[in-house]
């Protein structure tokens, strides 16, 4: 078994609060260890350090893995590696818009201003005249914005 | 490193955390608006996060309870927060400005914590001062705009609030005796110079609200013993209710 078997075995797994994307490409996998064919580990990260669903995902993680036959799975949370929304995947971007949540311009992490949220580009219509509701949506992860444009209220994936 | 020392600084930090956390959601579903309802929710939710990365971080590298057990099983005796975190949320004025004044010694305590010669604690601190941003985005948006942009009336509650706040403010920064020892190891850099730090810090933001700084204050300590003001005990006794009937019990 390679690294490759495990990670595409954990992509089926998705974020309970945001189905629409995999916990691969939502950055949160920091690291895989394939030890031998019945031992692996797997070292995730939380988006929020108070995200509720990190229980949830690990669980999933670890049976995605055990369903390849692995005896010995390890899933660990830390915060080694912190998450950032730079962490998200091309395709992860692009399952976000899909799913109607404006995602999140990469962004230099000591040097964020909270600015740019004043003018995330809608997900429905591209354009960047719109504003900034609040940054506290239905979820942490989430803002609250509204085109000004299409006059449609949309939600955006925050930069962390 | 002085275990003792740093035991001392991450209870009184997680404490802080649990207690604001709980005050927070108390306006879940009674916020003024919806978006400051979700917000003083999320937040809570944020906070209680941080609680409970501190206590992990005991109960991991000193061996002391599980986060479940410190957060629901101690008395106000054993408790080390500040009496600023445990005054009931009172109107919405003195809630945002205890937000506001809170949030920034937070975000001054962890951004010195990122140096900190404790990694577990500098990696968290790392990670939380991303989120603290929201915080004080919030906070400092309301205070600006309630001061200095809103009525004679939203004014007057502000600086009521700022007055009523400021004493217990200062209590935040209640001087340990494992200060010495910290800032010895290098863990933290002791709670005069994050005052200092927060001082600066918040001065600007009131200015441009408008409001007057109160002088001549003394601070409110006593938490960082162990004692309280009469609005804790209730207030563990409220949240802690399902957990003592059953400690099994998942919700």
């Amino acid at each position: 078994m390679t690294k490759e078997d495990v990670i595409h075995a954990i992509e089926r797994v998705t974020d309970p609060e945001i189905p629409a994307i995999s916990v691969v490409d939502m950055g949160i996998i920091t690291d895989v260890q394939v030890l031998n064919d019945n031992s692996v580990r797997v070292v995730m990260t939380p988006t929020f350090v108070g995200c509720p669903a990190i229980d949830v995902m690990k669980h999933d993680v670890e049976q995605a893995v055990r369903g390849l036959g692995v005896e010995h799975v390890v899933v660990d949370v830390n915060f080694d590696v912190p998450w950032s929304t730079n962490r998200l995947t091309e395709k992860g971007r692009a399952a976000l818009l899909k799913h109607g949540l404006a995602p999140p311009e990469p962004f230099d992490t000591l040097a964020l201003e909270l600015e740019v949220l004043n003018n995330v580009a809608c997900p429905y219509c591209g354009s960047h005249n719109t504003t900034l509701k609040s940054p506290f949506g239905p979820t942490l992860c989430r803002s609250l914005h509204y085109c000004n444009a299409c006059r449609q209220a949309f939600e955006g994936f925050k930069p962390v | 490193m002085n275990a003792s020392a740093c035991k001392d600084l991450l209870l009184r930090m997680a404490d802080d955390e649990l207690i604001i956390a709980h005050r927070h959601s108390e306006w879940t579903g009674l916020g003024p608006l919806l978006e400051e309802d979700i917000a003083f929710s999320s937040i809570a939710q944020d906070k209680l996060g941080h609680a409970q990365a501190l206590y992990a971080i005991m109960h991991e590298h000193f061996g002391e309870p599980e986060p479940d057990t410190q957060a629901f099983m101690r008395n106000e005796s054993a408790m080390k927060c500040c009496h600023f975190v445990e005054l009931p949320n009172g109107e919405y004025d003195f809630s945002l400005m205890r937000h506001f004044l809170a949030d920034a010694a937070e975000f001054v305590r962890w951004t010195a914590l990122t140096q900190s010669t404790f990694e577990p604690l500098a990696k968290l601190a790392l990670k939380i001062r991303g989120e603290l941003k929201y915080h004080l985005y919030h906070a400092q948006t309301w205070v600006k705009q309630l001061g200095a942009q809103g009525s004679e009336e939203s004014h007057a509650r502000m600086q009521s609030a700022l007055r009523e706040a400021w004493p217990y403010a200062l209590g935040m920064f209640e001087p340990s005796d494992a200060d010495q020892a910290l800032i010895t190891d290098g863990v933290f850099v002791g709670e005069l110079e994050i005052y200092q730090q927060w001082l600066s810090f918040v001065t600007p933001t009131l200015t441009e609200a408008t409001l007057e700084i109160p002088t001549g204050v003394d601070p409110v300590y006593g938490g960082r013993k162990g004692y309280h003001t009469e609005h804790l005990q209730p207030l563990l006794t409220e949240m802690t209710e399902v957990y003592r009937i059953d400690p099994s019990a998942e919700w």
